[in-house]
């Protein structure tokens, strides 16, 4: 393998990480704050790329497509977090996940309900169709390179967001003390509106962004949000910044090990094996990386016991 | 209301109910039905042990349902192949006896359970449950790209294994069977919970550092609940096969070990019979909303929702008042 | 013939039979909720399209959640308490190779609408068991045929899992020329950047690859924003109407083989498409030709003999006298289609993205498992 196809791999790696942030940063946001495991994250994912999928469809726009993403995802956390979550914040992680995973249940088929059994149609605005050469040559598509910056953009505007604004302070207090809060006068119901909302916004903007160049189809959000799990995992519940680093390790070792693996193992048996030997490990590695971390890490990188 | 020893006996024996009433109305797939959901519930009764009564959440008991699974369809595949199974080191004859092939997947979990507890208990919370989630996806990834035994398209054995004595394909005497593997899975996880170990178990998810101030490890006492857990559902996932005469990865997937943890929190954690409530429960609810709607896991979903929030403690929980010597 | 008249026919027919026979009893098992349903309700609305007002097939639907173990419990169901005695409608092959031996087994007939695994068309063969759609390799083995000489070096791109190896495996059994690449990826991966800039460094002339479903539409997605510009192909699963819509541009000039088009000039076919559009709303798929075309093979039998008469029964199906909505079709003696396979070419009738027959792929396309097959 070249160099210069290395570093593209690198760059892909890094990519697929940056997405896996924005949907990590949600979800890692609302455990860390709230204490709950939200598995029907995956359905606002899905809902931010149908919400997009039929709004570019109607009107064209990308732009207002994305705007849709965060307006439809947001609106709904904030629904179900009113109808249902809110009742959840003093059960178990058990009632959590057992209420959560009947959300997806409700969420995944009354979209198929509403926009039908096959999938939609969302593409990556004109603009940004097609490659652009890199420095060194790489030819690499516009949109891939969007979606890093936007990523890298709203990792920063979180980290500015939890360590320098006045919500960010109780965020942070509400973390390490509900009832000390509470007591201090914030309204902690509204904090916890906002932040499951923010969450929520932010898995639906991923959804729009993913979705224009994957497939915009019901169920599309339970990979990713296992995924997603992994990633804050490894980086350590509640923290965003391991959130950003699980998500990278993450991207990288997914990437590199479909690509590497199969190559590794062709010094040692013959091609057609190779490849199929070396995709059934590569498609395990990124769960092999979490044990790894957990048994050496149990809380995670960046995570506090 | 009844009390809930009562409402535990009247619930356990609505299985052999339901499964004589179907015979007696030649309605062999209602017994079928039956003995699914029996099997589903020994699976959930043996996470309880963990679950319940360990406090340890564990989104990976598939791996050892699925290993149960894959001990029947590898040795009875190779039984009815008369193809013997060359490790290497060893060859081993396939068999279709179930009593062997019970033994078989009981040792393989209760092996694996060993391997995954000791590294898995070294966590806590979130994290564990992520971690046996991790251990479930790595089987799962496996065995759909590992040809050898059918990969995604898994295994199908075409007749069921044998007991001696019975006729396993009569699904009345597979029922009988199953319901008499639950019983007594069910009379020896009593047993365990009100024995030392299980009550320094149920103390030490209460606080850990008090058990471990009066001698015992709490770390020593998990393992030991979680290689029993393992081992209970890995024979539920052998009988789980035989019932549906195919394994396939789908027994590894992490929706079904989620299955599992649905059951219980249905039933009512930390309840003995709470798994087979709920598993019952949840096998009558896929069965009669199925054929309402192409939308019928919405009414499903919204059954579940309101079970979780307005029945705490689980579908006994609401159905019964606790017994009068009730903690 | 208008397709009303043709299903007037069909229904004159049976009703004709009905004399005879006292009906049958039909067990649709697929994919109805969940991710792939969108195959299972095409299949579904072609078969009742194809049964529609026909008194003597009755029809049970169940939905399987592409779930094996509840697709063998429905069986059971289907089996023991309804008493089918025609079973149909499973979508994918490991839910296939759960339920088609056991009910073949145990005397049922199965016609298989989609998905055809190798281990029923050769040694597993059975004689109640039906194939109406193809053997898993029969798209990759004409492409492989056509693609012969034109194509120089391939790249091949599957899942890896068995129907993404056997596809693979049909295609280089018939091509006649270099391998540029092999690569297997994980099943429902979403991200194809790494193997598309494998495909940008490697030598190959084209891509064939085999995706179905969400992972064809992420994988021409991303291509076609590639920059690579190497000719794409691949079996028609990854170009199907019911996608097609949801990849847009992106999949315009793509070839694909498939044994149905839309535009398929044989008896009866622009009939069906119309008489489909105008009960669903929607233009059918290759799924839903197949359904039909089982509908149609179902309602021959019934016609000809009583399914109490397993042997007559068996035969009239062998017989396969239908006006298949694919032209000539006809049962190899393992149970499986020969037919014709046609070249597609994905085009753009206005806004609509769809398919056009360029050419024929491959004419009385058999299997090769046939000859392990006892039949």
């Amino acid at each position: 393998m070249t160099t210069l196809l290395l570093i593209e791999q690198v760059l892909n790696g890094l990519q697929s990480g940056i997405m896996l942030f924005l949907m990590a940063a949600g979800l890692t946001l609302i455990f860390g704050v709230m204490g709950l495991i939200n598995l029907a994250h995956g359905s606002l994912y899905m809902i931010g790329a149908f919400a997009a999928a039929a709004v570019a469809a109607a009107t064209g726009s990308f732009l207002l497509a994305l705007i849709a993403s965060l307006v439809a995802a947001a609106a709904a956390g904030v629904v179900i977090e009113v109808g249902v979550i809110r009742r959840l914040y003093d059960r178990d992680h058990l009632d959590q996940v057992l209420a959560t995973f009947a959300l997806i249940l409700i969420l995944s088929e009354g979209t198929r309900w509403l926009f039908g059994s096959f999938p939609l149609y969302l593409d990556v605005p004109a603009a940004l169709a097609g490659p652009v050469t890199l420095p060194g040559g790489i030819a690499y598509p516009a949109y891939r390179l969007v979606i890093i910056l936007v990523g890298l953009v709203l990792a920063v505007g979180l980290f500015l967001l939890i360590g320098r604004t006045r919500i960010g302070i109780q965020i942070r207090a509400g973390e390490a003390d509900r009832e000390m809060i509470a007591a201090l006068g914030v309204n902690i119901s509204r904090l916890y509106t906002l932040v499951f909302a923010l969450g929520a916004a932010l898995a639906g903007l991923a959804g729009a962004l993913v979705g224009a160049i994957q497939s915009v189809q019901v169920g599309m959000g339970e990979p990713v949000l296992i995924l997603a799990f992994v990633v804050i995992v490894i980086g350590g519940i509640g923290s965003i910044k391991g959130a950003l680093v699980g998500a990278l390790l993450v991207g990288l070792t997914d990437t590199l090990g479909g690509v590497l693996l199969p190559l590794a193992l062709s010094g040692i048996m013959d091609a057609s094996s190779a490849t199929t030997v070396g995709s059934a490990l590569a498609s395990m590695l990124i769960y092999v990386l979490m044990a790894v971390v957990l048994i050496f890490r149990p809380t995670g990188l960046y995570g506090t016991a | 209301m009844l009390r809930e020893r009562t409402f535990n006996i009247v619930a356990f024996l609505a299985l052999p109910l339901v499964a004589s009433i179907a015979l007696a109305l030649d309605e062999p797939f209602i017994i079928s039905l039956a003995t699914r959901a029996a099997i589903l519930a020994l699976a959930a009764v043996g996470l309880n042990l963990a679950l319940g009564l360990g406090g340890l959440v564990s989104l990976g008991h598939a791996v050892f349902f699925g290993l149960g699974g894959y001990a029947m369809g590898i040795l009875a595949s190779h039984a009815q192949s008369y193809v013997p199974l060359d490790l290497g080191f060893i060859v081993i004859e396939g068999t279709k006896s179930m009593p062997i092939i019970w033994l078989v997947a009981v040792v393989v979990s209760a092996a694996t359970a060993l391997l995954i507890g000791l590294l898995a208990l070294r966590t806590a919370g979130v994290y564990f449950i992520m971690i046996t989630l991790a251990f479930g996806q790595m089987f799962y990834y496996f065995t759909i790209s590992w040809p050898a035994y059918g990969g995604e398209d898994g295994l199908s054995i075409y007749v069921r294994n044998d007991f001696p004595g019975l006729n396993t394909l009569d699904p009345i005497q597979f029922f009988g069977l199953v319901f008499a593997v639950l019983a007594a899975v069910l009379w020896v996880m009593g047993r365990i919970e009100r024995s030392p170990f299980g009550l320094a178990l149920g103390a030490a998810r209460q606080n850990a550092v008090r058990v471990e101030t009066v001698g015992l490890s709490p770390f020593r006492l998990r393992l030991v609940a979680f290689v029993i857990s393992g081992a209970v559902t890995g024979l539920a996932g052998a009988l789980f096969a035989d019932l549906n005469r195919f394994v396939s990865p789908t027994m590894f997937s992490w929706q079904m070990s989620g299955e599992f943890i649905i059951f219980i929190v249905l039933g009512g954690i930390g309840r003995l019979y709470g798994p087979v409530v709920g598993a019952c429960l949840f096998v009558l609810l896929e069965h009669l909303l199925s054929g309402i709607s192409d939308f019928w896991l919405i009414y499903l979903g919204t059954v579940l929702l309101l079970v979780v929030l307005f029945a705490r403690g689980g579908v006994i929980g609401a159905l019964s008042k606790p017994d009068a010597t009730h903690d | 013939m208008t397709f009303k008249q043709l299903l007037a026919a069909t229904c004159v027919v049976a009703l004709g039979a009905g004399a005879q026979a006292d009906g049958v009893k039909v067990g649709m098992i697929t994919t109805l909720s969940g991710g792939g349903a969108g195959l299972g309700i095409d299949v579904r609305d072609g078969f009742m399209l194809a049964v529609r007002g026909n008194d003597d097939i009755e029809l049970v639907i169940e939905d399987d959640q592409r779930k094996p173990d509840i697709a063998v419990q429905l069986a059971d169901k289907m089996i023991q308490s309804e008493k089918v005695d025609v079973m149909t409608g499973i979508i994918w092959s490991n839910l296939a190779m759960a339920v088609v031996p056991a009910a073949t087994a145990q005397g049922k007939f199965y016609l298989s609408p989609n998905a055809g695994p190798s281990a029923l068309a050769g040694k597993g063969c059975h004689e109640n068991y039906f194939n109406v759609s193809w053997q898993n390799d029969a798209f990759s083995e004409a492409a492989g045929t056509a693609l012969s000489g034109e194509a120089g070096k391939v790249f091949l791109m599957a899942p890896n899992y068995p129907a993404g190896q056997d596809i693979m495996a049909g295609f280089k059994r018939t091509y006649e020329g270099e391998i540029a690449a092999e690569v297997y990826t994980k099943l429902g991966q979403t991200d194809y950047a790494a193997e598309i800039a494998q495909m940008r460094a490697s030598d190959a002339d084209q891509i064939y690859f085999f995706l179905p479903g969400g992972m064809g539409i992420s994988f021409m997605k991303q291509y076609a924003g590639s920059g690579v510009d190497k000719p794409v192909s691949g079996p028609a699963f990854s170009f199907d109407q019911g996608i097609l819509g949801a990849i847009g541009d992106a999949a315009v000039g793509a070839k694909n083989t498939a044994h149905w088009s839309k535009d398929l000039d044989v008896p009866g076919n622009a009939e069906f498409v119309d008489a489909f559009q105008a009960e669903y709303g929607r233009l059918p798929s290759i799924y839903a030709a197949q359904g039909f075309d089982t509908g149609l093979l179902l309602a021959s039998a019934v016609a000809k003999a009583d399914v109490d008469d397993a042997d007559a029964f068996r035969a009239a199906l062998k017989e396969a006298e239908f006006q298949s909505v694919r032209g000539k079709f006809s049962f190899a003696d393992n149970h499986h289609p020969v037919q014709d396979i046609y070249m597609r070419e994905v085009i753009k009738e206005g806004d609509l993205v769809t398919n056009r027959i360029v050419g024929t792929a491959a004419t009385d396309h058999s299997d090769p498992y046939g000859a392990d097959c006892k039949l």
